[in-house]
């Protein structure tokens, strides 16, 4: 059936009759994500319009931002550079002893070792190591200064680091050794006048001995340059027995499984001696300094100071926005805008704050990071994990800081407005 | 028909125990659609108190209140909120945002609405402004502006929304003589334009006579205007 449709009931207020205005409808909220824009946009609004305001607040999210990347950065570099020596030596699985805690202070294992761990049918080569520190006289200056000294068979070839190959040939002739030209420039501009004039002489622990190749390793926490030499110069120099050993450096046959073959060793080996493979080298010897030192703590510590005296500052200026603007707040509150509302305003000042202070706070540390590897030789390099992290830790700030200046939003009361 | 506004037996105090203040006492008031009225009355004798529960800006004790068709005795805080958007309110001090121009404080009436794009909010609250005379100062900062500029600005906000109501309390408290007088006429030329009720609260005997009905407190009662009880 066909119905027509009633004519709609006139409205419960008919203005063109009664003259009366109709009462304004209930409005349609903005979609959550528009009303976010317009809060964010607000937000942007009243810090721009306060230069000056706005400068300090980037300048506290800066100074936070610089301070934690730097002790971020300083940390890393210290703790990559603490592990350079072990992270340089190359080998498919490596013995050391179960109490050795870190490369520059080894404990020694029987040389045997190295022999019973080729009774394995999948180890080709176990070639001993030797580690001491040892005073290397700077031939322009004249002072001496303890360099790490790595004495090994270079041309087993299984234990590897850029460089090797070229001065194993060289290394085998009595009294040589190899320089890291990446040690610190304190031991003399030794690459540079090997470079020039090839293979000469230098003082090593008292006996002088011929510079004939450079490799490159990198200074660690414990050493501040490294040389390389045969396992038979070491023992002459050193005069040490040739019976203890301070690492082993093993070759795998093509093809074999390292966790295989670790695992196998150490049935085979009796208990003065671990198998590592290198990532559980470096590690072990990251966790030395890590937390066998108060050097992380002391990095964490001057981040959360960064963090906090960012946060002081973001607050403050935060909240003297909002107590500067209490009749504006109130009179929005009075225009209908709900608590909520005004509070993402806050905490959208706060989160601009955050982008507009890690901008500039991330390229300075960029130039900073740049300029302090060159004068320290720390190795800052900016990661985009590590940036991201600062970002969210900036972001976290701030966000902790618009939420505590949010409380201030009380204060705004629309019933005294009038 | 429902009277925009419609007080029934209100009453309200300040404080509690020894201190309670009773400020408000069985006030009935009602405000025709398209109505004009100035409340006056000696100072301290309620007048704003009753206003900030009639905008919502109070929670009510006592009595019924229904303004525009919303009862707000025992209403929640959310009601309140979405009430208020349905009135527009002029202030003593107009309370412009300072880091807004004059148009886009007007468009924060309208920001509330979803329905309207950002042009469409720019528009209106420019047509708004024009309408108030000061459309060649819509970009200009409160700052920029005189005290009667500003006024209208605020009554250019309070008009934008399409309200039910105008609720204002002294909006010429701060002006001149001549200047309160010409925005208060303003308002009430816009207001009937639109066929919006006004409730305003003045001291000023000069703009009196543009009320279409005079309502007087005295010590937390009407004593003159009051409507008859049985209507
Ligand atoms: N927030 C408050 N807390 C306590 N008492 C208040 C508060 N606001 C107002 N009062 C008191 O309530 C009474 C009525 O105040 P109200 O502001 O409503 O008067 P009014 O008629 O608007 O006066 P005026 O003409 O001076 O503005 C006054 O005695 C005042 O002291
Ligand atoms: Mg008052």
């Amino acid at each position: 059936m066909n119905e027509i449709p009633a004519p709609a009931a006139l409205l419960p207020w008919a203005p063109e009759r009664t003259g009366e205005a109709a009462p304004a409808p209930e409005r349609r909220p903005p979609a959550a994500l528009a009303e976010l824009g317009l809060a964010l946009r607000l937000a942007w609004r009243q810090l721009r319009a306060e230069r000056a305001r706005l400068a300090t607040a980037i300048a506290g999210v800066m100074f936070a931002c610089v301070l934690v990347f730097m002790q971020l950065g300083f940390k890393g570099a210290l703790f990559d550079s603490a592990t350079n020596l072990l992270q340089a030596l190359r080998a498919d699985l490596f013995l050391w002893h179960p109490l050795t805690e870190a490369s520059f202070r080894p404990e020694r294992m029987p040389r045997s070792r190295a022999h019973q761990a080729l009774a394995d049918p999948e180890v080709v080569r176990a070639i001993p190591v030797y580690l001491a520190q040892l005073p290397l006289r700077n031939p322009e200056t004249g002072t001496k200064r303890a360099v790490q000294v790595i004495g090994f068979d270079a041309a087993a070839g299984a234990l590897r680091f850029p460089g090797i190959e070229q001065v194993a040939e060289a290394l085998t002739r009595p009294d040589t050794f190899a320089f890291d030209l990446r040690s610190r420039p304190e031991f003399g501009p030794l690459p540079r006048l090997f470079n020039e004039r090839g293979p000469f002489m230098v003082e090593l622990n008292g006996r002088a001995m011929e510079l004939v190749g450079l490799v490159e390793i990198g200074p660690s926490f414990g050493a501040d340059g490294n040389v390389v030499m045969s396992e038979v110069n070491f023992r002459r120099v050193f005069e040490r027995r040739p019976s203890h050993i301070d690492l082993v450096a093993i070759q795998l046959a093509e093809g074999a499984d390292p966790a295989a073959v670790q695992a196998r060793l150490r049935a085979l080996l009796p208990g003065d001696v671990s198998v590592l493979t290198h990532a559980e080298l470096v590690q072990k010897e990251r966790r030395y300094w890590e937390d066998g030192t108060p050097i992380g703590f002391i990095f964490l510590f001057g981040s959360v100071m960064g963090l906090v005296v960012g946060m002081v500052i973001v607050y403050q200026i935060l909240f003297a926005d909002i107590a500067g603007h209490l009749g504006e707040y109130a009179t929005l509150k009075a225009m209908g805008y709900t608590d909520g509302y005004l509070a993402r305003v806050v905490l959208g000042a706060a989160l601009i704050l955050a982008v507009v202070g890690f901008i500039p706070g991330f390229l300075l540390c960029l130039f900073l990071y740049d300029f302090v590897a060159g004068a320290t030789f720390l190795p800052l390099v900016m990661t985009a994990e590590r940036a991201l992290g600062v970002f969210l830790l900036i972001f976290g700030m701030c966000f902790a800081a618009g939420l505590l200046a949010i409380r201030k939003l009380r204060d705004a009361n629309p019933a005294d407005m009038f | 028909m429902q009277a925009p506004v419609e007080l029934r037996g209100v009453s309200f105090a300040y404080g509690s125990g020894e201190l309670r203040r009773l400020v408000l006492r069985e006030v009935d008031l009602r405000v025709e659609p398209g109505e004009i009225v100035i409340l006056t009355g000696p100072s301290g004798s309620g007048k704003t108190t009753l206003l900030t529960l009639i905008g919502a800006l109070r929670a009510m004790q006592q009595g019924s209140a229904r303004v525009l068709g919303q009862e707000l005795m025992g209403a929640g805080e959310a009601a309140r909120v979405r009430l208020r958007r349905r009135i527009g309110f002029i202030f003593q001090n107009h309370n412009l945002l300072g880091f807004l121009t004059a148009r886009q404080n007007v468009a924060m009436a309208l920001e509330l609405d979803g329905a309207l794009s950002e042009r469409e909010r720019l528009a209106r609250a420019g047509a708004m402004l024009e309408a108030v005379g000061l459309a060649e100062h819509s970009e200009k900062h409160p700052a920029q502006l005189s005290g009667g500029q500003r006024q209208r600005v605020a009554i250019a906000r309070a008009l934008a929304g399409g309200p039910g109501l105008i609720l204002a309390d002294e909006p010429t408290a701060a002006l001149d003589k001549q200047t309160g007088q010409e925005v208060v006429r303003l308002l009430r030329d816009l207001a009937k334009g639109r066929g919006v009720p006004i409730l305003l609260v003045t001291h000023d005997p000069r703009i009196l006579d543009l009320a279409d009905r005079i309502v007087a407190m005295e010590d937390g009662r009407i004593v003159q205007g009051a409507p008859e009880r049985a209507r």
